[in-house]
């Protein structure tokens, strides 16, 4: 376990490296992306840009921006370019709606495409599972954004039933929390309820197939016993592995669709807005934010392989 | 009967109504038998059919302009009126909400606030939607085959590069990446020496879209040729003398057919999706040309004033999204050869 978690660990710090460079080194070449001249204002003169240049280190070495930028990232102190206001405070203030939404979404579209998926499965080829799949392809097919202002018009201004968008943070208020997150909720699974009932749907029917199957049945296990223990838990690896891409993609601002229609206010809209102003810190803040969740849940990921397959270890 | 005499076939004219010998007795190849399993399945079909319609609908849409509705695109009418039945409604109103639907020639979708008939705004932007993600996934598709067959083919160094090429991109999450690529390149236009685009122009949006993808094509495909690469086959034509190009194109392309055939609708309805998305964001198709995105964003916008703004555009978009995916469903059934209608169940 020390080990597995050591090479992950150096593994996840090679890879944070890598984005950071990469994503540094791509606003150095896209056109406009001179910082010193949009600081400097509209009208400035040479010497203004110059002064700005000197004072923000813009005339040093690329690496040397680079290792200051890194080093103030690190110890929390980096501002944004365009208005100068600490990054990292501006994230945290960000993160609360996204992991709301990351978390409850994610907790949704996890119960909703596990059950439509062995629905599917134990009803494969009957009306039922015909009418999953046409809804999980309906659901694949539907823009979020399209989703989201249905639901805006019916529910919140024409039904009257929930919230018109905004955030109300948990520990102020948990029920307006619950009801304002919850069109987002919504909105945000749909697509991947689709995706997740159809693949497990798949791997259910493929593993139906499997020697050890009809072995259980041999066994004279009862036909629940033998779809929750020996199929449910091989198929679900796929669906886990989804699940974690899939999470750590919402946290490092996937969903900026959803948090723009309905008016969140979180990390994707900040990192939306600041790649607009071509604002080089707070994209590399946004960028590590998720190659950390991409790395962490990565690591929840391989246990719960463990967990749901012994067979697999944690040495790879 | 004897066989005809061993003349090139192009200068022969063809007597009567005989077929061409060796289509008679070809043995059905694989794809026929596809086309044939596909032709079988109902759904796959109308949904086909669905989407060929909606094609040749926005194709037609200077006809519809011209013809039925009588005004272009990028035509305003605000302080116009239009009959509706007995009445004379402002096609906008003062307090600027756009009419909605009238259900008859003028105006059969409503207008939206510059007074611009929706419906022949919706085939324009059709045109553009389609166009873009028919673009989108062909870039996707040339790029993905490119570096997987390469980076599974080669190995070493150049699939190690390849390799974390695809990370990178696949790093991000695609809908953040695109508008990334979209608003930074929306601003100069790309130049790449032998390519220019520049900032207003649809190939922008297609390439971004197009690039994003790669990743999801590529990957699955590496792993291909690396599977294939060690097959007898390729062991003989490497025994024969073949060079790399050849078998490239010779042994190991064929058997990615199938593969790439069933990416192609998938990646053809989340390439649509997605620069539906970035139009939204502001960072797809710029104004006045309009997509359904595009059009889907101001009607966002508007709301709740004029909701057949959202709807329209909004309905077209799952349409055709969904019959691109029904039909892509149809094509892997028909393609596995393991697949029973139905399922195994």
């Amino acid at each position: 376990m020390a080990r597995f978690l050591a090479r992950r660990l150096l593994g996840a710090a090679a890879v944070l490296f890598a984005v950071s460079v990469l994503t540094f080194l791509i606003f150095q070449v896209i056109p406009g992306g001179d910082p010193a001249l949009r600081m400097a204002g509209r009208e400035a003169t040479p010497q203004t840009v110059h002064d700005v240049r000197r004072a923000w280190g813009f005339d040093r070495p690329l690496y040397e921006q680079y290792a200051t930028t890194m080093e103030k990232i690190l110890d929390g102190s980096v501002v944004s370019y365009s208005q100068q206001i600490n990054v990292e405070q501006e994230i945290a203030r960000d993160l609360p709606p996204t992991l709301s939404l990351a978390l409850g979404a994610g907790l949704i579209w996890l119960l909703f495409g596990v059950l439509f998926g062995v629905l599917g499965a134990v009803r494969a080829g009957r009306a039922s599972d015909r009418a999953l799949t046409v809804l999980a392809l309906l659901g694949v097919s539907t823009p979020i954004f399209f989703l989201g202002a249905l639901m805006l018009y019916y529910l919140g201004y024409r039904w009257g039933l929930l919230p018109l968008g905004g955030y109300v943070p948990l520990t102020r208020d948990p029920w307006g929390w619950f009801t304002h997150m919850l069109m987002p909720w919504l909105a945000l699974s749909i697509a991947s309820i689709g995706i997740y009932s159809r693949v497990l749907r798949a791997g259910i029917l493929d593993t139906l197939g499997e020697d050890y199957v009809r072995t259980a049945r041999a066994k004279g296990l009862s036909e629940r016993r033998v779809l929750v223990h020996h199929v449910l838990r091989n198929s679900l690896i796929p669906i886990v592995s989804l699940w974690g891409l899939d999470l750590a993609a919402v946290i490092g601002g996937g969903a900026i669709v959803v948090e723009s229609v309905f008016d969140l206010h979180g990390v994707g809209q900040y990192a939306a807005e600041s790649i607009a102003r071509l604002d080089v810190p707070p994209v590399l803040v946004v960028t590590l934010l998720v190659a950390c969740a991409v790395v962490v849940l990565g690591v929840l990921v391989d246990i719960l392989y463990a967990l749901l397959d012994p067979r697999i270890r944690l040495s790879a | 009967m004897s066989l005809p005499p061993p003349t090139p076939a192009r200068s022969e004219p063809t007597v009567g109504t005989e077929p061409p010998l060796a289509a008679a007795r070809a043995p059905a190849g694989p794809w026929r038998l596809v086309a044939a399993r596909l032709r079988r399945s109902r759904p796959a079909l109308v949904c086909g059919a669905l989407v060929l319609a909606v094609v040749v609908a926005c194709l037609l849409a200077p006809v519809y302009a011209r013809e039925v509705a009588g005004t272009g695109p990028d035509e305003n009418h605000i302080t116009d009126t239009v009959r509706v039945g007995s009445r004379t409604l402002d096609v906008v109103s003062p307090t600027g909400v756009p009419i909605g639907p009238t259900w008859q020639r003028r105006f059969l979708l409503g207008a939206d606030p510059n007074g611009r008939d929706v419906a022949v705004r919706l085939l324009y932007g059709g045109r553009n939607s389609l166009e873009i993600g028919a673009l989108a996934t062909l870039v996707t598709m040339l790029l993905a085959v490119l570096i997987g067959t390469l980076a599974g083919w080669f190995r070493g160094l150049t699939d190690g590069v390849l390799s974390r090429l695809l990370d990178v991109i696949w790093a991000f999450p695609p809908v953040l990446l695109g508008v990334a690529l979209g608003v930074a390149l929306a601003i100069g236009g790309l130049d790449l020496g032998v390519v220019k685009l520049s900032s207003g122009s649809l190939l922008l949006p297609a390439a971004i879209v197009g690039v994003v993808f790669v990743p999801y094509v590529a990957r699955p495909l590496r792993g291909q040729v690396l599977a294939l690469r060690e097959r007898e086959f390729v062991d003989a034509a490497r025994v024969q003398g073949r060079g790399n190009v050849r078998i490239l194109t010779g042994e190991i392309l064929p058997n990615l057919t199938s593969t790439i055939v069933v990416f192609l609708p998938l990646m053809l309805a989340n390439a649509i999706l997605l620069e539906a998305a970035l139009s939204y964001l502001g960072a797809g198709v710029q104004d006045p040309n309009p997509s359904w995105g595009t059009m889907l964003a101001e009607g966002i916008r508007l709301t709740p004033g004029a909701i057949h703004l959202v709807l329209a555009p909004g309905l077209m978009l799952v349409l055709v999204v969904f019959g691109v995916n029904v039909l892509g469903d149809g094509l892997r059934d028909a393609l596995d050869p393991r697949a029973v209608a139905g399922g195994r169940g």
